[in-house]
């Protein structure tokens, strides 16, 4: 049995990592992804094209690791849509496609008459889906935004911090990761209604209004207690409004942590044993709402304990007793040093026509029957211009050197 | 499809009941220890009142079925017979306890997919590890990353229930795969979900910093965690909230926007680098080149960042997050959750959902639509069950 997704054509103007995960996620399974970039501005609209980290310190269009990590698996095409053979091109694609991606700002790609009417006229059960920060309707259609703006907006980077600080947010664009996967389920659900009812349609994603829904039980306690997240006290993220201890603890070392939740009083009194406390002590802290009421003095308490500790000895003295402990894994810890992803296969090696062999984020997920596969790097800019032109839109070489000479490529 | 109700599913299965899918939760006939999460209606704990429960069960059907006696197991294996899906989220002993065999029921429906999202995934030494959002995200990555640049506050964890979500979110298109597969093949499969690997995929540079580079990120306020420190972009308002202020201008239309903008609020003469800005205007502006190989236009681009600064400190976040928008900035409000519900741009596009609730005799309003089609939408259909609401319908006979 082939890919799952075998036979499935997308032509991709995705890019950055919101764009560019879902059609990775789906270019993973098997479908075909045509990754549309510019010959003149060297594909630079996403700014992880040559960007850092370097393999070896090598640096260019072709050298971008972050790009190279999110382009896995697609064929990449240059075409320049200023000129109308490239629009034609590209409409000759579309008409063989089965999906349109973009991530541009609102109008862009309808600014080269690529409205979803034209999009239907080209191929009538095309689906298309458009994703920016705010999606293509409402009055910030036209705000600029990436990851950190997204977060911010919807309340993700407010509800990430410690009580009287400034919020700590997000460290990374979790929501440029999640508004590849909020896109890839959105295609997904497109193909399988199509597959039902033979219609194609147009999926409208605004990625501030996808994070918004991940604070949901945030949200209710507003609507139905009307208690805001915007309040003293709050937010106060390492801290649970279910468990008691909950929180992260500073370890033996430079910038060494542990996390440490008991679920129960019973995983309480574990701990507490492991910690030796006085009967007091014990007395004190004996159910979930006295420690809640002195949380400040039993997080002190349990610091006296891990702070002299390596954490990784922390973390298996109290996985061995049933408590949930983790390390605050440094990424070689987590990456090099951690059955939970080698086993997994989590970080696969792919092949880059420039820079060579190198490993790249895997997938959360193992299916049995149609499972991933990533083993092929990004494309170099223009990699499979000639390719695609050949095989999927029937040019000859002299058509496609004449496309070139005419800066159509 | 059929879920047992678990920690580590409610969020794939509430995506997948968003979708159209006909979703039947099954719990225990005691009901799911998760019906005790809190927030709670009115701060009062109860069964029907965990807005956990509420959020992440709605769009489902709630089934009591005890999976400990024959009977109960029984009817389990009817209620399987119907379904195209089975997700669950149990450990080994769970599934020993309640005689769920995802192979097993595999091998008797050859069309069923079953999907289990664990903590460690099935296939891993660490399957069975005790595990809560909070120690899952300390693993895997996430946590190294946020924080503060002071370290000698803790590293931080993102509120939310994110490491459930994030294995939902890569669980839900590996399921949509798996129906479109089903339908090319008339076969099923077996999906193996591991909330740890999804989180470390989910972390950007803490992850390629160190596949390509070897080089390891530090966590930094309210920004990208990064190999070398960058500028703090977090600025307060007027009445002290937060705003984040992006990447400063350095085009000469925007430098030249900035300084009217100050203009207009009376601060251009106040700003002691309001001279940098005109140099970068009288020279056309900077590239990013320049920032990073001339001392004087690294010194006009932290002018502009300055500026950014102070505006914000002189009006309030919205106005900062609109007025910087319409001239052209990526700069945004730091909201509260609930700040959006009475948004301009949240309401014009329909962003919260209203579920009627008999037993509170009003409406609730809900989060919304993460996705909105034009042909198959997105819709909130029903509240959360209370327990055993469904025993009728789903044909579930006790």
């Amino acid at each position: 049995m082939g890919a799952a997704l075998e036979g499935l054509r997308i032509c991709d103007f995705s890019g950055q990592l919101a764009g560019a995960g879902a059609t990775r996620f789906l270019a993973a399974f098997g479908a075909q992804v045509i990754r549309i970039e510019d010959p003149v501005r060297k594909g630079s609209w996403d700014i992880l094209r040559g960007n850092s980290p370097w393999k070896d310190d090598r640096r260019g269009i072709d050298f971008g690791g972050a790009f190279n990590n999110h382009n896995v698996e697609k064929l990449g095409i240059t075409v320049n849509m200023r000129e109308s053979q490239g629009i034609a091109l590209v409409e000759d694609l579309i008409r063989v496609s089965d999906v349109v991606t973009e991530n541009f700002a609102a109008g862009v790609l309808s600014g080269w008459g690529l409205t979803f009417e034209r999009l239907r006229e080209l191929k009538a059960d095309i689906i298309y889906v458009s994703n920016c920060g705010f999606g293509h309707r409402g009055p910030y259609r036209s705000f600029k935004t990436w990851g950190p703006i997204v977060q911010a907006v919807c309340g993700l980077t407010f509800t990430s911090g410690l009580p009287d600080q400034l919020p700590a947010g997000w460290g990374y664009s979790y929501m440029d990761h999640h508004g590849g996967n909020f896109m890839a389920t959105a295609i997904l659900a497109a193909l399988i209604h199509r597959q039902r009812t033979g219609h194609g349609q147009w999926v409208d994603l605004g990625c501030t209004e996808a994070g918004a829904t991940l604070l949901g039980p945030a949200i209710l306690d507003y609507t139905v207690n009307g208690r805001p997240s915007r309040r003293d006290g709050s937010p106060d993220s390492n801290h649970s409004l279910d468990m008691a201890p909950h929180a992260i603890y500073r370890c033996e070392g430079d910038d060494e942590w542990v996390a440490i939740a008991c679920r129960s009083d019973q995983e309480w009194a574990s701990l507490a044993e492991v910690l030796s406390l006085a009967e007091q002590d014990l007395d004190r802290f004996r159910t979930l709402p006295l420690r809640f009421e002195q949380q400040p003095e039993l997080d002190t308490m349990i610091e006296a304990w891990t702070r002299n500790r390596n954490k990784f000895s922390v973390q298996s003295t109290l996985l061995a007793i049933g408590i949930p402990a983790a390390a605050v894994q440094k990424p070689a810890e987590r990456i090099d040093h951690d059955l939970g992803t080698s086993e997994w296969g989590l970080w696969p090696e792919v092949t880059h026509s420039a820079m060579g062999t190198v490993r790249v984020d895997g997938i959360g997920v193992h299916l049995s029957e149609t499972d991933w596969a990533i083993g092929r790097g990004a494309p170099c800019l223009g990699e499979h211009t000639r390719q695609v032109l050949r095989e999927i839109l029937h040019k000859s070489d002299q058509e496609i050197d004449a496309l070139e000479a005419a800066g159509v490529l | 499809m059929i879920e047992l109700a678990s920690e580590w599913t409610a969020y794939a299965g509430r995506l997948l009941g968003d979708l159209g899918a006909h979703v039947v939760l099954v719990e225990p006939p005691e009901g799911s220890h998760l019906r005790m999460r809190a927030p709670f209606e009115n701060d009062e704990s109860g069964p029907e009142r965990s807005l956990w429960w509420w959020h992440y069960q709605s769009n489902k059907f709630g089934v009591t079925l005890d999976l400990r006696s024959e009977r109960g197991r029984a009817e389990f294996s009817e209620l399987v017979s119907t379904a195209d899906v089975v997700l669950e989220g149990m450990t080994a002993n769970e599934q020993t306890e309640f005689g769920v065999d995802p192979s097993a029921l595999r091998a008797m429906h050859e069309t069923l997919i079953t999907v289990g999202i664990t903590p460690f995934g099935r296939r891993t030494s660490r399957t069975d590890s005790p595990a809560t959002d909070l120690t899952l995200l300390a693993g895997a990555g996430p946590v190294w990353s946020c924080g503060y640049d002071d370290h000698e506050l803790p590293p931080i964890r993102g509120a939310g229930n994110q490491a459930m979500q994030t294995a939902g979110l890569q669980a839900v298109p590996a399921l949509l795969i798996a129906v479109l597969h089903r339908f090319a093949s008339g076969r099923g499969q077996n999906i193996d979900v591991s909330a740890h690997a999804a989180s470390n995929v989910t972390t950007e540079a803490g992850s390629y910093e160190w596949l390509v580079a070897r080089a390891t990120v530090q966590r930094q306020t309210a920004r990208h965690a990064a190999v070398s420190p960058t500028e703090n972009v977090v600025a307060r308002d007027v009445n002290g909230r937060p705003v984040y202020t992006g990447v400063p201008p350095r085009s000469k239309a925007d430098l030249e926007s900035i300084l009217v903008w100050m203009d207009e609020l009376g601060v251009r003469d106040q700003y002691p680098d309001t001279v940098l800005l005109e140099l970068g205007v009288e020279r056309g502006g900077i590239t990013w080149q320049d920032i990073f190989g001339d001392e004087l236009c690294m010194q006009i681009f932290a002018s502009g960042r300055g500026a950014l600064m102070l505006i914000a400190s002189k009006i309030t976040d919205r106005e900062f997050f609109i007025g910087g928008q319409r001239r052209g900035f990526a700069v945004g409000a730091i909201n509260a959750p609930e700040d959006v519900l009475n948004d301009p741009h949240f309401i014009e596009r329909g962003f919260t959902a209203a579920l009627h609730h008999d037993r509170l005799q009003r409406d609730v309003v809900y989060a919304g639509a993460p996705i909105q089609f034009s042909e198959s939408p997105w819709l909130l259909r029903r509240h959360a069950p209370v327990l055993g609401e469904h025993n009728q319908s789903e044909r579930v006979q006790h």
